[in-house]
């Protein structure tokens, strides 16, 4: 103990005391607070570029998602219009076929009508004609009969024969 | 490989600068040789009022002397100032003034004309002293230290903005350093709330006792932190810190120790009382101690080399000196990093707020 | 030196090697059990050990 009080100097004390908290300051002023500064910034940066970086990356996941979102509901949508428009082509055809089927029995029906009505006409025509003819033959028939009564006979099934009529 | 190559170098140059000693071993008895060592340690690690570098005795019997004079400053009654020349390194009394001084195993006194020093019955000196703001060894090497801190650090805080927030040169090598100061001892002992009020302290006095310690080991003969003034000043400012920043909780618990009877309360109060002054008077005789002791182990064993004079045992010297030296790089290291991590420890202390425990 | 002083110096030296030595045990065994906490240990050891070196030499001093 005496030796540490015999040794202690009180000028160097002064001097060492004034320089070093002199120093502190300078110090600090010019050195510590720069340097923890740009190294805080620096640390913060990085922070940052590293959250960004997992932002991005989230983001991207997202993205990725929304992406094979979108794809999947296009495909739905394209697999639902792909059908509509088979549901539609299918409808459109049978829609034809069964107009066509009625257009087409109209026509026959129409046809059989009138192929009825012709058939009417004709047998209407024929059965005019028949009398006509049958009036002629009945008039020559007579004309003749009035020749021979024999011949007249003969004639007649001779006749009768011919007009054979269905 | 370069810093074992630096460390051999600095030793070598420890030797050259102990060069007296060989010469003088020549002619000179053991004891006297003994006695001239202890003189000569004695004064290496005590401060001086002249940079002295080389000493040796000459042919006439003339003592040589390669050093730079240093300005004293004295305070008695007027200011005194010449320089440490005047001296003759203690041959000769300077007449400042009305009064006459002597310098006398490193201190100055205050003498008649003539220089007589007169002692009481412990062999003590009884002349008077005056203050003494003298210049000496320990300031120059100090000033020389802070300048070089401000500028090595300095340039760190500029390579910043230079280089993108990137550190460069010399600065790649402190910039770890520092964020170990701040990650591994400010922020776990003082807490993320309170530490950057107590980082520039902390800096400086890692950065000012680590490069005192390496200063210290270079053959110029510094010996800074191994002088109690200095380490006195380093843990005043400890212990002022400390104080001022002490919060409720911390006088608190000195005082009035929480969940504790009575008659315990009363004997802890003056116990941790005391503790808050021991505190720093041992981080002030820890620092001292350290670089005083291995100085005085280095410097013995470096001298041995020259009591032995023979081949084993002053090569067995030589080994022992370069573990030491080695040793001593450590101790530097060391004990920078306890004095830093105690004082943020005791802010710790003191700023620490109150929780269940 | 007197002699008192002497016997107290040992005295303390032996008090502070076996504080350090009990310290620098514990941490190599508490390093043993967990290798990955060995910063941790270090620096809690280098601080109990400037401790107890700090009584140490106070001690010695105020001898």
């Amino acid at each position: 103990m005496e030796k540490l009080i015999t040794e202690f100097s009180f000028g160097l004390f002064f001097w060492h005391s004034l320089i070093f908290i002199g120093l502190i300051f300078l110090l600090k002023k010019f050195a510590w607070k720069p340097i923890l500064d740009a190294v805080e910034e620096r640390d913060n940066s990085i922070k940052k570029a590293i959250s960004s970086a997992e932002n991005a990356r989230k983001e991207m996941e997202t993205l990725k998602e929304d992406n094979s979102r979108i794809l999947k509901e296009a495909r739905i949508e394209r697999d639902k219009l792909l059908k509509d428009a088979k549901k539609t082509k299918d409808e459109l055809i049978d829609n034809a076929k069964e107009e066509a089927k009625l257009e087409a029995q109209k026509i026959i029906n129409q046809a059989n009508i009138s192929i009825k009505n012709e058939k009417k006409l004709a047998i209407k025509e024929l059965k005019n004609q028949v009398s006509l003819i049958s009036m002629q033959i009945a008039e020559k028939v007579i004309k003749k009969e009035l020749d021979n009564t024999n011949k007249q006979e003969e004639f007649l099934n001779k006749l009768i024969d011919e007009t054979n009529i269905k | 490989m370069t810093i074992v190559k630096s460390r051999f170098f600095i030793l070598i140059l420890l030797f050259f600068s102990h060069f007296e000693l060989y010469s003088n071993s020549l002619e000179k008895n053991i004891q006297e040789l003994e006695k001239e060592i202890k003189e000569y340690i004695n004064h290496h690690v005590l401060d001086s009022h002249d940079f002295n570098l080389l000493s040796y005795t000459k042919e006439d019997g003339t003592k040589f002397y390669l050093g730079i004079p240093l300005p004293v400053i004295l305070w008695d009654d007027g200011l005194a100032i010449f320089s440490s020349s005047k001296f003759k390194h203690g041959k000769s009394v300077v007449k400042s003034g009305e009064n006459f001084y002597k310098l006398y195993h490193g201190k100055i006194y205050k003498t008649d004309s003539s220089g007589k020093i007169y002692y009481d019955n412990n062999k003590n000196v009884i002349n008077t002293s005056p203050i003494d703001f003298s210049i000496t060894k320990g300031v120059v090497s100090i000033i020389f230290v802070s300048i070089i801190m401000f500028f090595l650090f300095r340039n760190l805080a500029n390579s910043y903005k230079k280089n993108k927030m990137m550190a460069k040169g010399i600065g790649r090598f402190f910039e770890p350093i520092v964020l170990y100061i701040r990650d591994e001892i400010a922020i776990p002992n003082i807490g993320e709330k309170h530490y950057k009020r107590y980082m520039s302290f902390l800096l400086t006095l890692f950065f000012f006792i680590w490069i005192c310690n390496m200063v210290g080991l270079t053959p110029l003969g510094i010996n800074v932190t191994g002088n109690i003034a200095v380490t006195f000043c380093l843990a005043l400012l400890t212990f002022i810190i400390t104080t001022v920043s002490g919060t409720k909780y911390y006088w608190k618990h000195i005082f009035w120790m929480p969940g504790m009877p009575l008659p315990m309360k009363i004997i802890m109060a003056p116990i941790e009382l005391l503790g808050v002054i021991i505190k720093p008077f041992t981080l002030m005789i820890r620092l001292y101690a350290n670089i005083m002791a291995g100085h005085i182990v280095m410097m013995t064993l470096i001298s041995m080399i020259f009591i032995f004079r023979n081949w084993i045992g002053s090569s067995l010297s030589f080994m022992l000196a370069f573990f030491i030296a080695i040793i001593e790089i450590l101790v530097a290291l060391l004990q920078a990093y306890i004095f830093t991590i105690l004082s943020a420890l005791y802010f710790g202390f003191a700023v620490e707020e109150e929780h269940d425990h | 030196m007197e002699i008192p002083a002497i016997v107290g110096g040992g005295l303390i030296v032996i008090g502070v090697g076996i504080g350090i030595g009990g310290i620098g045990r514990g941490a190599m065994e508490a390093i043993g059990r967990q290798p990955d906490a060995y910063g941790k240990i270090q620096t809690a050891m280098l601080i109990g050990a400037a401790l107890v070196e700090g009584i140490g030499f106070a001690a010695m001093f105020v001898l």
